[in-house]
């Protein structure tokens, strides 16, 4: 019998042979994480309601990030609140070191085959090291906390080639805001997205990442990509033993002839750099095609755009430029250890040599908090995943959204521009 | 459910939880934010919705967050339920769990804003009252029905737990 990748997760997790779509299972959850807004504030009174307390504290991973860093009387409460609540269960918990989607699998807990949920919407972030992991809502999640199950509807699959390498100056942001334009927002249906080919096998982890992280933009359950050897190499570095990990991960792919619900093919090498426009990552449409809107934010942040390899795209554009007058470019490195690597590289002080203002690494404007939201008179470049309308604060602010190399490109003309005509 | 007819109030495709929910009022807690619920699509929702009104969308309903406040904001403005052409599957579920009845029903192309229906969540059956017709919506998921009886997800489990010692 052959099955998908998603398929196969999702047997291992709920004990059987084989599934079949559209089967609903209660599977067993290996990994929950949760995060400072949708986490201890909001489960505790409902474990406590139920009598309960955790169903096994070591599958717990609890991230401070959206609140971070405390600078009002609510967010110091809550971070207060979320710090008291990790002492006492006992769980992992890191602590303003960054976005929880980025320093999950920096942390080393998260691994291929996995089944794991999140309390945040780009949960399918996890799907990059081909677990898979979704999102969901805080009564939900006390549901995970406190039986350590969940039910699934077991999804088909919506497999996503891309063939070919993409062109210098396009990044796994332009894909995915392709994708947005081309297949809608509810074209992931709810089921799995599955990212295959040369230029997905090319992508670094953390452009992998950014195609995971933007499944929820497409409105799927998840975002798979097969673990190989970068994945294995990713894990390596954050100290874990992957030691036959070619035998270990060999199931975890999609059959040849497995029956999928959707099959769509690209050509990454004939892909423009992308931008969408206010206020829906489907309104995708080339760099070029937006050139001349004038901008006056260009933000680098968020768990979608502002990891290492983000804040090394966009050094590559500022390197020796400065940001356009009247243009504030601010950036928010999703990690505090990506950060580190980019001041170790000197790719941070090219940052700030172009003007750049340090945010700190948490999720800040994207989740519409922090002193930094948009004004009303505010349009944004954004490196981050969605656009809709009052997000990231007023709600007559305009963000569009783009690939880091776009919104640095766009920083230093003032208006939108495609990075390749900004020649590094 | 059934009973005397309310108000329609109709919305177009992909309401994100930005708008159900809008994050500048997320501290205020849900009284604050049902009363800023949807008002960037329709100012005069919030103030104008009464209790036993009915929601009806076109697709993907819920789209973005998975803040279930998105939910609660409506079950909080005393909806009777939201009747969409499709639903975003973290709100479908945050739904659900909250105990406000979702129901997805392919073509709601007869109903127009401010029509006057009931809304029969059990029988899964939209009716138009002055028009004189009924819409049905698609059968919910027999092991999601437990969760929707029991009247959400904690006093689901609550019961699970008084079982099970
Ligand atoms: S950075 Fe933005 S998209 Fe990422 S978890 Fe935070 S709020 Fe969500």
């Amino acid at each position: 019998m052959t099955a998908t990748l998603a398929q196969k997760i999702m047997a291992r997790a709920c004990g059987r042979e084989s599934v079949t779509v559209g089967d609903v299972v209660t599977a067993q959850v290996d990994l929950a994480m949760i995060h400072d807004s949708g986490g201890p504030r909001r489960v505790e009174p409902i474990l406590k309601e139920l009598g309960v307390g955790l169903f096994d504290p070591a599958k717990v991973v609890l991230i401070s990030d959206h609140f971070v860093p405390g600078d009002t009387d609510e967010g110091a409460r809550i971070l207060d609140l979320t710090r008291a609540w990790a002492r006492e269960k006992g769980v992992r918990f890191h602590d303003g070191v960054g976005i929880c989607h980025v320093v999950l699998p920096e942390s080393g807990a998260l691994r291929p085959g996995m089944l794991a949920v999140g309390g945040d919407s780009h949960s399918p972030t996890g799907g990059a090291f081909g677990a898979y992991m979704f999102g969901i809502g805080a009564t939900e999640m006390a549901g995970v906390l406190a039986t350590g199950e969940i039910w699934v509807r077991v999804p088909g699959t919506i497999l996503i080639e891309w063939r070919g390498r993409l062109s210098p100056g396009v990044m796994a942001k332009d894909m995915m805001l392709a994708l947005c334009g081309r297949l809608g927002m509810d074209g992931g249906k709810y089921q799995a997205v599955e990212y295959t080919g040369e230029a997905i096998a090319a992508l670094s982890m953390q452009e992998r990442m950014t195609m995971a992280n933007m499944a929820a933009e497409l409105g799927g359950q998840t975002g798979l990509i097969a673990p190989d050897a970068e994945t294995a190499r990713f894990l390596h570095g954050t100290g874990a033993d992957v030691t036959g990990w070619q035998q270990d991960w060999a199931w975890l792919r999609t059959d040849p002839g497995a029956t999928l619900q959707e099959h769509h093919v690209f050509d990454a090498a004939a892909l423009p750099p992308q931008v969408a426009a206010p206020h829906s990552p489907a309104n995708a449409m080339p760099a070029a095609e937006a050139e001349g809107t004038a901008v006056n934010v260009a933000y680098i942040g968020a768990c979608t755009g502002a990891k290492y390899d983000d804040l090394a795209a966009a050094a590559s554009i500022l390197k020796g430029r400065k940001a356009a007058p009247g243009v504030e470019i601010l950036v928010a490195p999703s990690s505090k250890r990506d950060q580190d690597r980019a001041a170790e590289h000197g790719t941070l002080g090219v940052l700030e040599e172009a003007g750049a203002r340090l945010l700190p690494n948490a999720c800040g404007i994207c989740a519409g908090y922090g002193a930094h939201r948009l004004g009303a008179d505010v349009t944004c470049i954004s490196s981050t995943a969605r656009n809709f309308k009052g997000r990231m604060g007023d709600p007559e602010s305009k963000v569009w959204l783009g690939s880091p190399l776009t919104v640095a490109a766009s920083a230093v003309t003032g208006r939108i521009t495609d990075p390749r005509e900004v020649t590094t | 459910m059934s009973g005397q007819a309310r108000r329609i109030w109709l919305f177009g495709d992909d309401i994100d939880t930005d708008q159900l929910a809008p994050g500048r009022y997320m501290r205020g807690g849900i009284e604050e934010l049902a009363a800023h619920c949807l008002e960037a699509a329709r100012p005069d929702f919030a103030a104008g919705v009464r209790p036993g009104d009915i929601l009806v969308a076109g697709k993907n309903f819920g789209m973005g967050s998975s803040r279930e406040q998105a939910a609660e904001a409506l079950r909080h403005l005393g909806l009777a339920g939201v009747v969409a052409r499709s639903f975003a599957g973290i709100f479908y579920r945050n739904a659900i769990n909250l105990g406000l009845p979702v129901l997805t029903a392919p073509d709601l192309s007869s109903v127009a804003d401010g029509d006057r229906a009931t809304l029969d969540t059990r029988a899964g059956v939209l009716r138009l009252t002055e028009k004189g017709a009924d819409i049905r919506t698609e059968p919910i998921p027999e092991n999601l029905r437990g969760i929707i009886a029991d009247g959400g997800l904690v006093p689901h489990l609550k019961k699970r737990f008084a079982e099970t010692p």
